[in-house]
């Protein structure tokens, strides 16, 4: 499906995804132990939110309007936007763990802030440049951040 | 007993006056108001970025600088609504209404003034109304067993789902979601591991801090990246432009009493949002008012009311917070979560078993307000530049505090995995027009929720109608029980007359993911 398609069509979508929430959640809390009503289990409360969850997901099915009605804008994906955000977060779990402190504060400033399209390149790497500099004050000299400065795996 | 609640007050002053707690209550305001300036970030950011701060501190000052950042931002969102047209804070949207024309007649230093004052007025009567309601709801809570924690809690959760903006069934939906993220972890009863799908960083459960940050910070980056639209607003305010006039002044003073007083009744209620409060703030005061045509022009009245409800709301909203334990909205659930985390339990024994901690809160209100005056009338000018801070370097920055905030919570990287999850997990779900908040409140209820459902009926043994034979319970059932009745009354009524007027004559766009 396409994404002009996904706008039209958000409360089937939304329904849907519920709907397996729901059934995920109770299939798996089945493998737990359920008990009694008087001796409850650990699975008893999720199981019972699953089922709920999952019958709240084919009630919207059920009552979705179509969103024509609503006019709704043709939905834009964002994906150099959505790349770069995830890309900062991960960047920075990584090289947290292999890089240390600053390179990963200036990876991750520095590719997220390429995610807009209004950053130039020189903008980008001045930002990220200044927020390291921040970073070393505040978190790692002031705060004592756990994180090495510079680490190398 | 108000002679009692006073000497408690009294002692609270003493308790937020202590150097240490009044200098960390002043963080939290500026702080607070400096983030709330900035496009696009609201108290639940701002909270939960600074969050992983308090866990290192004593309760009373954590406590204290997360409120003083709640309210603070609140205060910041004000001045970007009425100066830029930006309600970048859902509470502020009907400001916009008026506010902004009024910015446009040249009159955007007055509508500041008056937001500010209306403010001040109403978390006054709020805090009143905080310090006389307080003692006698902890007096009808300390009859509280079980059974009647998880009714109101389901009361809380039920009206806190449906009586925000946009579809009930999706924002119930998203709160069964939140509680069964919180039944994550190890079942405190039984030791067993739940949905940890083998991942040993989850045996504790979801970190609150990156739950929160991933619903309201990243997915709202991920939603606005590229949309945000270029402010080229060059306003410029001096001292001189913010005090309202005699005239004006005696305009706005009825509106802003008004306003307060629906604030005060919003707050007692659980699950209502702050923007439906400020939207029935202005829409009554568009009904009371001789020549409704002026609003939306840019009439005073319409920035005083709503301002003023979304103040007195946000003290009322403590008094179940603490004294119940139930949050009212997002916002107080992360205070909850952070009070929990503290390893305070908040409910009726929190006012007696830590006085201090209570009546210390609420004097700092009433201290933090009066620091917001004093701090906005002088730093308006540097509010107003930091409103013009380009979107394009503000979120790259937050993403990095974002990090930063979340591994320092527990010295783990892991937690940044889950900023991450549930940042997409939010936008998908907002793309699709569900509420988010609600998630955070199912969350941080979930745990308690379910412990207190077992006992209840551990002590019944096993018999579910006790949650209708003990009195207090069955009201809170019957209540939750009306409360679907008339949601789906409205749906059917709504469906036969389809494409009706929309309610306030014109349609503003909001997010509903933020309520």
């Amino acid at each position: 499906m396409t994404l002009a398609g996904f706008a039209r069509r958000k409360d089937f979508i939304g329904g849907v995804l519920v709907l397996l929430l729901g059934l995920g959640a109770a299939t798996q809390s089945a493998h737990y132990d359920i008990g009694s009503l008087r001796r409850m289990g650990p699975g008893f409360f999720p199981l019972a939110l699953g089922v709920i969850l999952a019958a709240l997901g084919v009630m919207i099915l059920l009552t979705g309007r179509r969103a024509s009605e609503e006019a709704s804008a043709p939905y834009r994906p964002e994906w150099r936007g959505w790349a770069c955000i995830c890309a900062s977060l991960v960047a920075f779990i990584v090289l947290g763990r292999y890089g240390g402190l600053a390179p990963a504060t200036f990876a991750t400033v520095f590719i997220a802030a390429l995610g807009d399209r209004q950053n130039s390149l020189r903008q980008a790497l001045v930002l990220a440049l200044s927020m390291c500099l921040v970073c070393v004050v505040v978190f790692w000299w002031l705060l004592q951040v756990q994180l090495p400065l510079f680490g190398w795996g | 007993m108000i002679g009692q609640s006073l000497a408690d007050l009294l002692h609270g002053f003493g308790v937020a006056l202590q150097p240490e707690n009044l200098i960390w209550s002043f963080f939290g305001v500026l702080v607070g108001n400096l983030i709330g300036v900035l496009p696009g970030m609201g108290a639940l950011s701002a909270i939960s970025m600074l969050l992983p701060l308090t866990y290192t501190m004593h309760p009373v000052p954590a406590v204290l600088m997360l409120a003083g950042i709640f309210y603070g931002s609140q205060y910041g969102g004000a001045i970007g609504a009425i100066l830029l047209n930006l309600p970048c804070h859902p509470p502020h949207a009907v400001t916009c209404l008026d506010g902004y024309p009024l910015t446009l007649k040249g009159k955007g230093g007055t509508a500041l003034g008056i937001a500010m004052i209306s403010s001040f007025v109403a978390a006054s009567i709020g805090i009143i109304v905080m310090i006389i309601a307080s003692p006698l709801l902890v007096r009808i809570a300390f009859k509280f067993g079980p059974a009647e924690i998880f009714s109101i809690m389901l009361l809380g959760l039920l009206a806190g789902s449906t009586m925000a903006r946009g579809s009930p069934l999706k924002g119930v939906a998203m709160t069964v979601i939140g509680l069964l993220i919180g039944a994550a972890g190890t079942d405190v009863n039984s030791g067993a591991l739940r949905f940890t799908f083998g991942i040993t960083n989850l045996d504790d459960g979801v970190e609150l801090v990156a739950l929160a940050l991933g619903l309201f910070g990243v997915a709202e980056f991920l939603r606005s990246v590229n949309r945000m639209a270029v402010v080229g607003g060059t306003a410029k305010m001096r001292l001189r432009d913010m005090r309202p006039s005699r005239a004006e002044l005696r305009q706005s003073l009825m509106p802003m009493l008004r306003g307060a007083a629906v604030g005060t009744i919003f707050g007692a209620m659980p699950g209502t949002g702050p923007t439906i409060t400020t939207f029935i703030a202005y829409a009554l005061e568009r009904r009371l008012a001789k020549d409704p045509e002026r609003f939306g022009r840019g009439a005073l009245e319409g920035v005083a009311a709503p301002e003023a409800a979304s103040h007195s709301k946000t003290q009322v909203d403590f008094i179940p917070t603490m004294s119940l334990g139930i949050p009212g909205d997002p916002v107080m659930a992360l205070i909850l979560g952070a009070l929990l985390i503290q390893g305070i339990q908040p409910g009726p024994e929190l006012i007696t078993d830590h006085a201090d901690l209570f009546w210390g809160l609420i004097a700092s209100f009433w201290i933090g307000n009066v620091l917001l005056m004093v701090l906005n009338v002088p730093l308006i000018g540097i509010w107003v530049k930091l409103l013009q801070v380009p979107y394009r370097y503000l979120f790259p920055s937050a993403l990095f505090f974002i990090a930063i905030g979340v591994y320092s919570t527990n010295n783990d990287l892991f937690g940044i995995w889950e900023v991450l999850f549930f940042g997409l997990f939010g936008a998908v779900f907002s793309a699709l027009d569900f509420p988010i908040a609600p998630i955070l409140l199912g969350f941080v209820l979930g745990p308690l929720v379910e412990e207190n459902f077992r006992r209840a009926l551990l002590l019944s043994h096993g018999d579910i109608m006790v949650l209708v034979q003990r009195p207090i319970s069955a009201v809170f059932i019957a209540a939750s029980a009306l409360l679907i009745v008339l949601q789906i009354f409205f749906r059917l009524r709504g469906l036969r007359k389809e494409r009706r007027e929309g309610f306030f004559g014109r349609k503003i766009l909001v997010d509903p993911g933020l309520e």
